[in-house]
């Protein structure tokens, strides 16, 4: 029987070995978690029930607690708007959130942009489609600065001009009109041109979680690292596969990149369960537990140098 | 890539040649990346007429940087006045506006779209709807108005919220003939839209726009006295 496989060919050695559901498990937990939010904003209007009012850019939850996205209130400083406070309430709260779980988690468990580029990713696979023109994943800081510097010159928020995160959003909330296009181009920029071409390497608002999230606390773990057999489902399931190597072959089996989004397609790909949720400060006690590897674990960066494997 | 520094480095470092190669790309690329986005910004920065700004919106450059485009405004309002600009609109995208022929604002006492702005785009402690500025009403076409040609249409007149302050009726007396006049006055007209909403013909004879372009000023002579 063929496997159905929802979330990429990458899970076939783990559905073998782990079963479907257990393949599967963050890839359904950060679907549910990414429609279940839009629902929340949604049900309003569709069915009166207002629990979240506004939209991811500021919302008020219950009527009471603000939220507010810190990228769109940092664009507004910079173009010399002095915000009122309960939209700076609202973004301490989510700055504080991201800053300890992961900036990135916004992308892969929030961001139903997401979802979009997911499915051309899943399609890419399914059609066999190859051809990559490469981009450099810093181009996203490059278009961050720029969307700063932009808002600052002309006085706008100027990448709410164009966000096309804001604009699948609000469309989805509010009502798209003709933004279905510029969303439809990213599906076919990770389609036809680039793989993971959006979220991987243009978004500034992923660029911009993903500084607010360098340090965080919560972090995938490499921590059954000894039993890698190398299949490399991990690598091909990661929507940014450079943060991978160096925590399965460098010194701290901790994957630090600020690029992570802690999306759990390896846990997930994995056939053989090395990796699983873990804090920074949890260093694998597993592989020996030599007492100086926190202070080690400082002094490396999220790229260190490759080691040979064990 | 043939000419390789002869010397191996150690891994994590560039050489100085590659950092600055490396710098001025990044540089390069903001530049272009951000001046498009300027370009882009400004053209989007320009109010259409028919667009008006909800109660309490701060001078539209400002809100321009102010609005964060959460909808919070759309959702206060009781009556679907308030709609977000979409892609192909003519606003800003993801501004709320609304256009005064479709729904006009029905003024509400205790302005809650302005209260609903967490961000001071609208002035959450604007002190009455009566102090809003959203436009100013023109009795733009005096040719169709049904009050111009004779009639005791005053639509306009009689559904203006501020009646008698905002919109009066002035006799005037046109080729002869006695007429009652739809006249507004910008000091009370907070623009809701009403009249524009209301007048009976195809096409409003009556018409809000922003208050800048609906309105003149005076100016002042080179020697600096107003003329």
């Amino acid at each position: 029987m063929k496997l159905i496989d929802l979330a990429g060919e990458p899970r076939r050695g783990a559905i073998r070995s782990k079963g479907w559901l257990k393949a599967h498990k963050y890839w359904l937990l950060r679907r549910t978690s990414q429609i279940s939010l839009l629902l929340l904003f949604a049900i309003g209007p569709w069915l009166g029930l207002w629990f979240v009012q506004g939209n991811f850019a500021s919302s008020r939850v219950l009527d009471s607690v603000p939220l507010s996205d810190p990228f769109i209130l940092l664009q507004s400083a910079m173009a010399g708007h002095v915000m009122a406070t309960a939209a700076l309430i609202g973004a301490l709260v989510v700055v504080l959130f991201y800053a300890f779980v992961g900036g990135r988690v916004y992308c892969s468990w929030v961001c139903p942009v997401n979802i979009v580029t997911d499915t051309a990713h899943w399609l890419r696979e399914q059609l066999g489609i190859t051809r990559d023109r490469k981009l450099n994943r810093n181009a996203r800081l490059t278009i961050l600065a720029a969307a700063l510097g932009a808002s600052m010159v002309t006085g706008t928020i100027a990448w709410e001009l164009v966000n096309p995160v804001s604009v699948l959003q609000r469309g989805i909330i509010f009502g798209i009109g003709f933004g279905w296009a510029l969303i439809a181009a990213i599906f076919l920029l990770d389609l036809c041109i680039t793989r993971r071409g959006w979220c991987g390497h243009l978004c500034p608002v992923g660029a911009f979680y993903g500084l607010l999230g360098a340090k965080s606390v919560i972090r995938i773990s490499a921590r059954g690292r000894q039993g890698c057999e190398n299949c490399g489902a991990c690598l091909r399931a990661c929507p940014e596969p450079h943060v991978i190597a160096p925590a399965l072959k460098g010194n701290v089996p901790l994957v630090l990149s600020r690029d992570c989004t802690t999306c759990g397609g390896c846990i997930d790909a994995c056939p053989s369960d090395v990796f699983s949720l873990a804090t920074r400060f949890q260093i694998a006690n597993h592989e020996g537990g030599c007492n100086g590897e926190t202070k080690m674990h400082r002094q490396v960066s999220g790229d260190t140098a490759l080691i040979q494997p064990k | 890539m043939g000419n390789h520094n002869p010397k191996p480095r150690a891994k994590g470092t560039v050489s100085r040649r590659d950092f600055i190669a490396g710098a001025a790309k990044s540089a390069g690329g903001v530049c272009a990346a951000g001046f498009a986005l300027s370009l882009y910004a400004e053209s989007a920065g320009s109010q259409p007429v028919q667009a008006l700004r909800p109660p309490g919106a701060i001078a539209e450059e400002d809100f321009q940087s102010a609005c964060v485009r959460c909808g919070l405004c759309v959702r206060a309002c009781p009556y679907d006045t308030l709609k977000l600009a979409e892609f192909g609109d003519d606003v800003a995208l993801g501004t709320p506006f609304f256009v005064a022929r479709d729904v006009p604002c029905f003024m509400c006492p205790d302005v809650p779209c302005a209260r609903a702005c967490p961000t001071g785009a609208l002035d959450a402690e604007i002190p009455s709807i009566k102090e809003a500025t959203m436009g100013t009403a023109v009795l733009s076409d005096h040719e169709n108005c049904l009050n111009y040609r004779g009639m005791h249409c005053s639509v306009c007149h009689r559904v203006c919220p501020i009646r008698d302050e905002a919109i009066t009726l002035e006799k005037h007396v046109i080729n002869g003939k006695p007429r009652l006049i739809p006249t507004v006055h910008s000091d009370h007209c907070t623009g809701c839209g009403r009249c524009e909403e209301q007048c009976v013909l195809a096409e409003a004879a009556i018409r809000v726009y922003p208050v800048d372009i609906a309105r003149g000023s005076i100016g002042v002579n080179r020697a600096g006295r107003r003329i």
